[in-house]
């Protein structure tokens, strides 16, 4: 079922689509959305997320809570890609009365399961999430949610480490999308958040790191951490923010901040070049 | 007969498990004093503890009302409300989840703790949420019905609780309508609308106004959020002046939600009979009560200020 060429290749599409529906709202988060493009086409394009765009509520579906919600657009272009609205909606993208939101609304956007965008929270409602489903005797829907790193400097992920690891979450699967760098600057120099994937070892979680970019990598790091028993597991996948397009790579200015025509021709321009060479 | 309203809180978990509602309990470390261990007990498995983890409690409460449970919380006022109240509103409030905050040790009758953990802001806190509704119960009896009320009706909900006894005001079979407040009490010349526990307080100002020949109506505005704007106005218009009571800050509270509406729908002489613009201080409830001016006798004087 996996093919990394497919998903390199919707990595890249959903890479446009990011680009164009920034620039057409005039404003929005590119860079944190393209860091995680290669993670959320693995989940969403590699077979490692179930679910049915024609029936969103289907019972059975793995949950996908989208924490670090500023990345809207990434998780925007996977639905639309998924086949859960139409891609004209792509292009109303933070306008009134648009079912995309300029963070996620899970009552306005189909395939949407949990509203986000106050960072820190999503953890813990991932959690609650596993711990309800989990009640379900050999339930084996898991629970996918995927933070920033800098996201991490809210408190209120350790708790929620704490509760995953307390109850032996096992269908839950955190990644944290490693991109390094965060509104004001370098994660690491705006607030040292250490070594990530120690960190959640000494919560008691199973860890493991991987380069957020290599779509089997990836894959097998996620399929794995869905797979382990006993409590939950993390992915932590080294990623550069701005992936894509070589102007907003690595450049915290681009964290918040819509492209001009002229930078979106370019963007455009450099992703069809790289169809299909994500990694 | 006194009992508090937070005992109320075990006991209807307790009676909606038994009955096959799909109720979860998320408790911060006070399970003792808020009752949920009760749920604990007869329930293990549908009782979380998150330690001393308020924003946790609430989004790990929106994460079991996603997957289908009524999700209660617990904790003090104080905590659960201000301190979690980004995840209050962000993730229960923002999607309409079935999360019902339960918190007790609301008000000063929380007593010898002090200012720290009398919560007086909660529910101007709370109402002002879209999504949200607010009751504060008078009595055990109206707190377990609130709370049972809550649990079948969607969304969220603040019940607010109590940790001391509270006279009994109803009797066993009462249920409790969302968005009704109850006339307790008819009367021609003043309305005293109160919730929580100063239901009591003004049920006794009620009978010291009745001996000096005043004609008091008693109110209990049990929910403060959607508020009975009918019942209020048709109190006001026959006694032509109102007194609000309440056990919170006389900002943003009950007194302010019945302001906001009567003063476009029925604009009366008013006085609000609550804690002034500051904390609370360690002291016993009842000597708090009368320190901050939330007893009977202050309702009275408060009435007899709208009647010369």
């Amino acid at each position: 079922m996996f093919d990394p060429t497919i998903v390199s290749e919707r990595a890249t599409s959903m890479r446009r689509d990011i680009v164009e529906m920034i620039a057409e709202a005039g404003s929005g988060h590119p860079g944190g959305s393209l860091s995680a493009a290669d993670i959320v086409a693995t989940l969403y394009f590699g077979g490692v997320l179930r679910y049915d765009p024609a029936q969103p509520d289907w019972p059975e579906r793995d949950r996908f809570v989208l924490s670090k919600g500023h990345a809207a657009p990434v998780l925007y272009a996977a639905l639309a890609e998924a086949g859960f609205f139409g891609r004209d909606h792509l292009k109303t993208l933070r306008k009134l009365g648009s079912i995309l939101q300029g963070h996620p609304d899970n009552k306005k956007t189909p395939g949407v399961e949990v509203s986000t965008g106050s960072l820190g929270q999503g953890l813990s409602v991932s959690c609650g999430l596993a711990a309800g489903l989990r009640a379900n005797l050999d339930d084996d829907r898991i629970v996918f949610c995927l933070m920033g790193d800098g996201e991490l400097q809210e408190g209120q992920v350790w708790e929620a480490a704490m509760f995953a690891a307390h109850h032996g979450l096992e269908n839950l699967v955190a990644i944290v999308d490693d991109n390094g760098l965060q509104i004001d600057g370098a994660c690491n120099e705006v607030m040292c958040l250490g070594h990530i994937a120690q960190k959640f070892t000494a919560f008691g979680w199973h860890a493991t790191e991987v380069d957020g970019h290599d779509v089997s990598a990836v894959y097998e790091a996620l399929t794995a951490a869905r797979n382990h028993e006993g409590g939950p597991a993390v992915v932590v996948a080294k990623t550069v923010k701005g992936k894509g397009v070589s102007f907003m790579e690595d450049n915290a200015g681009w964290h918040g901040k819509a492209p001009s025509a002229e930078e979106t021709a370019r963007a455009l321009a450099e992703l069809s070049s790289s169809e299909g060479s994500a990694s | 007969m006194s009992r508090a309203t937070r005992e109320a809180f075990g006991d209807a978990l307790v009676e909606l498990a038994r009955e096959g509602v799909d109720v979860v309990a998320v408790e911060a470390d006070l399970s003792k004093s808020t009752t949920t261990a009760k749920l604990a007990d007869a329930f293990p498995e549908r009782f979380f503890n998150v330690g001393i983890a308020e924003q946790n409690m609430i989004d790990v409460a929106a994460g079991l009302a996603v997957s289908g449970k009524v999700a209660f919380t617990g904790s003090f006022a104080v905590f659960a409300t201000g301190r979690a109240y980004d995840q209050v509103r962000n993730t229960v409030c923002y999607s309409l989840l079935d999360v019902k905050l339960a918190p007790t040790h609301s008000g000063v009758t929380v007593g010898p703790d002090g200012g720290s953990h009398q919560m007086l802001e909660d529910i101007a806190l709370m109402r002002v949420l879209p999504g949200m509704r607010v009751l504060v119960p008078a009595d055990y009896t109206s707190a377990k019905a609130a709370l049972r009320a809550a649990a079948l009706e969607p969304g969220p909900f603040y019940i607010r609780l109590g940790r001391v006894g509270a006279p009994e005001v109803y009797r066993d079979g009462f249920e409790f309508e969302i968005g009704r407040a109850n006339v307790l009490r008819d009367g021609t010349d003043v309305t005293l609308a109160a919730c929580g526990i100063e239901v009591s307080e003004a049920i006794k100002a009620a009978e010291i106004l009745a001996s000096e020949g005043v004609s008091a109506e008693v109110i209990d505005v049990a929910t403060v959020k959607p508020l009975d704007v009918e019942t209020l106005v048709a109190s006001v218009a026959k006694t032509g002046r109102i007194v609000t009571c309440e056990e919170h800050s006389v900002l943003g509270g009950m007194g302010s939600a019945v302001s906001e509406v009567l003063s476009e729908a029925c604009p009366v002489p008013t006085r609000r009979v609550g804690v002034a613009d500051m904390f609370g201080t360690s002291g016993e409830p009842a000597e708090l009560m009368e320190h901050f001016g939330l007893t009977a006798s202050h309702i009275a004087a408060a009435a007899r200020e709208l009647l010369v």
